[in-house]
């Protein structure tokens, strides 16, 4: 959230409750920070599933397919040699490395992928400007709309915030805006 | 589940099983317990003489690599016929105790088994320090450890590969891909944390030190919705790799002819035992961290129970392993398997050592079996020391044992270690120490985020 209105709720049932009464008033661009994941929360700002296995699967196929087509190429292609007798190209003695590569690839990405969809590492932002917002991470939940939303007007954000129960209502972002 | 219900679930002849929590602290209790370690340590003086303890280990252990880069590997004990000894033990020994860790953090969040939670940042912490330890054995095994990139498939100017069909590289790509996962776990479950402590931090340079690491987050609804995802298919990535890592540590002795290691059998019993230790070790670890701080409310005679049947458990999946050696060997025919497994283990020089391994690995964990002696904490301790000191002589058995007394009688010797072996071993023991004296005092050791998730389901339930 670069510009909003946020309020501080004192449980994580009552930040639930918050994401639905904004909702049912037609705020769209909703967020809420708590300091470990709220059951529900999700379902009620009506978020999808998050898509980071999909999008790390092929890459994860890839870093497999990759270490198994560098092992033969050294082995049985570039350079074979003859050990034992053995074959040249021998796909069970290949598996091993395959797989791990493949583990390897998926958690690499998945830290990048998650990175680049929330917008990490970044170190300061305009919420951890609002007084209080530390306690966001101990023992306070707060829920917010963005300035974005099409439906946003500030005074009457706040008086929503403050009928859904926020014991203090404050505006995140730069002190110029509405 | 709630009190009522474990109870009902539990038969009526059995007490009712000890709470994951005591108490019903308030987050802001809760986390100011669990992270005001980092801030006011606590029994300083005896984390000093911990810590001093430690360091002199480490000191050692420079000390023995030097030695050993310095002259070469001459002046370890191995030579023919017992290449391997010390180094490949305690390689093993190591790398096994860092599965526990893994197979807590994710095999049982996997199965959404709750007790792991106040344990499982502790247990992912010690596998890495154990890894980093098992690594530096085959490293500097290779002799000439600075040419340790050789076994990376580059275009060298030698215009050879490495030898993809031999085991040896495939442990090298197990154990850096083992060692690399476990550290993005643990720091994506760390990220939490870390935001709290920059939070929470008394002072503007702990703020910012922290507040770098925390990388900003703030818990948003984005950054959990993917967060819980990403950390569930790392669990779910882990718990293959964690299998997969001891097998193919083991792949490198079945692949070879010597008698009692070319056996299909390796790969679960390598594993089973490797997680046998590594429970043993976290007991060792956790009983005395969980008094010296005070945290009987977080990890209560509940995780000990647990742990201490999983002990339990993995010991008995290592004995029937022992007996299926034993009967392949008689069924086997082979002369050599049979000389093995029924006359030089037993007997040849070093049979001590096998002993010790039948009275630490079979005998010592079926005090387990006994409900007091799984709510003593001392009494588990002593139990899993000595189940370490079992793991640690199953390797010394498996390797130096088998090497002594191959095929050729005319080819057998004896093998003895030197000081540096020694010194290496209690040297890795000690920066180990040192590792995790400085994890306990540097980050919260028990995962508050998720403590504090569960404390919250825990009273959600009540209510119901």
């Amino acid at each position: 959230m670069r510009a909003g209105v946020l309020g501080e709720l004192m449980t994580p049932e009552a930040m639930v409750a918050a994401i639905v009464g904004l909702r049912a008033r037609g705020y769209r661009r909703i967020d809420a920070f708590s300091p470990y994941p709220v059951h529900g929360a999700e379902e009620a700002a009506e978020m999808k599933r998050s898509r980071i296995d999909w999008i790390v699967f092929p890459f994860a196929l890839a870093g497999a397919g990759a270490a198994y087509l560098l092992q033969w190429y050294c082995n049985a292609f570039d350079y074979p040699l003859n050990v034992g007798g053995r074959p040249l190209h021998s796909a069970p003695a290949f598996i091993p490395i395959t797989f791990e590569m493949g583990v390897l690839t998926a958690a690499i990405v998945g830290l990048i992928v998650y990175f680049a969809l929330t917008g990490l590492p970044e170190l300061w932002s305009p919420v951890f400007e609002v007084e209080g917002f530390e306690r966001a991470s101990i023992d306070r939940f707060w829920v917010g709309v963005d300035a974005g939303d099409p439906r946003f007007d500030r005074a009457a954000v706040e008086q929503a915030l403050v009928e859904l129960g926020a014991a203090r209502v404050a505006w995140a972002g730069p002190r110029w805006a509405p | 589940m709630s009190e009522t219900e474990t109870a009902a679930l539990t038969s009526s002849a059995t007490p009712p099983l000890a709470p994951l929590l005591l108490g019903h602290p308030t987050d802001a209790e809760l986390t100011h317990q669990l992270i005001s370690p980092v801030w006011t340590p606590r029994s300083r003086p005896a984390w000093l003489a911990a810590f001093g303890v430690a360091a002199l280990g480490t000191t050692l252990l420079l000390y023995a690599v030097t030695v050993t880069v310095w002259k070469g590997i001459g002046v370890w004990g191995n030579n023919i016929p017992v290449a391997w000894a010390f180094g490949i033990i305690n390689f093993v020994w190591w790398i096994g105790i860092g599965h526990a860790g893994t197979f807590i953090s994710a095999i049982l969040l996997l199965l959404e088994q709750r007790w792991r939670t106040s344990i499982n940042r502790f247990t992912e912490a010690m596998t890495l320090f154990a890894v980093v330890q098992a690594g530096l054995f085959p490293l500097l095994h290779l002799g000439r450890p600075w040419f340790f990139y050789w076994l990376v498939p580059y275009p060298a100017t030698m215009q050879a590969w490495p030898n993809f069909r031999s085991a040896l590289p495939w442990d090298a790509a197990a154990v850096f891909t083992y060692f690399t996962v476990s550290l993005v776990f643990w720091y994506l479950g760390l990220l939490p944390d870390l935001a709290k402590l920059r939070d929470a931090a008394p002072g503007r340079t702990r703020r910012m030190i922290y507040g770098i690491f925390a990388l900003g987050f703030r818990g948003s609804l984005e950054q959990h919705r993917h967060y819980r995802l990403l950390y569930g298919l790392l669990a779910g990535l882990a718990t293959p790799l964690v299998l997969s890592v001891h097998s193919i540590v083991s792949a490198d002795f079945a692949i070879t002819l010597v008698p009692s290691w070319h056996s299909t059998i390796f790969p679960p019993f390598f594993v089973a035992g490797a997680i046998f230790s590594g429970f043993a070790m976290v007991v060792t670890l956790l009983v005395p961290i969980r008094r010296i701080f005070g945290l009987e409310n977080v990890i209560t005679l509940r995780h000990l129970d647990n742990l201490a049947k999983m002990m339990l458990v993995t010991s008995w999946i290592v004995i029937y392993s022992y007996l299926i050696e034993d009967f392949i060997a008689w069924y086997s025919g082979s002369p050599y398997e049979k000389y093995q497994f029924f006359v030089a283990r037993p007997f040849a020089p070093g049979s001590m050592v096998f002993w010790t391994m039948q009275v630490c690995n079979i005998l010592v964990p079926q005090l387990l079996w006994w409900r007091r002696v799984r709510a003593s904490p001392g009494l588990l301790v002593v139990i899993a020391v000595l189940v370490n000191v079992g793991m640690w002589s199953e390797r010394f058995v498996i390797i130096v044992l088998s090497l002594q007394r191959d095929y050729l009688p005319s080819s057998w010797a004896d093998y003895a270690p030197t000081r540096v072996d020694i010194a290496l071993f209690v040297g890795t023991m000690g920066f180990f120490m040192l590792l995790f004296l400085a994890f306990l005092r540097l980050f919260p050791f028990i995962p508050v985020a998720e403590v504090a998730e569960l404390s919250h389901e825990l009273r959600a339930e009540e209510k119901v």
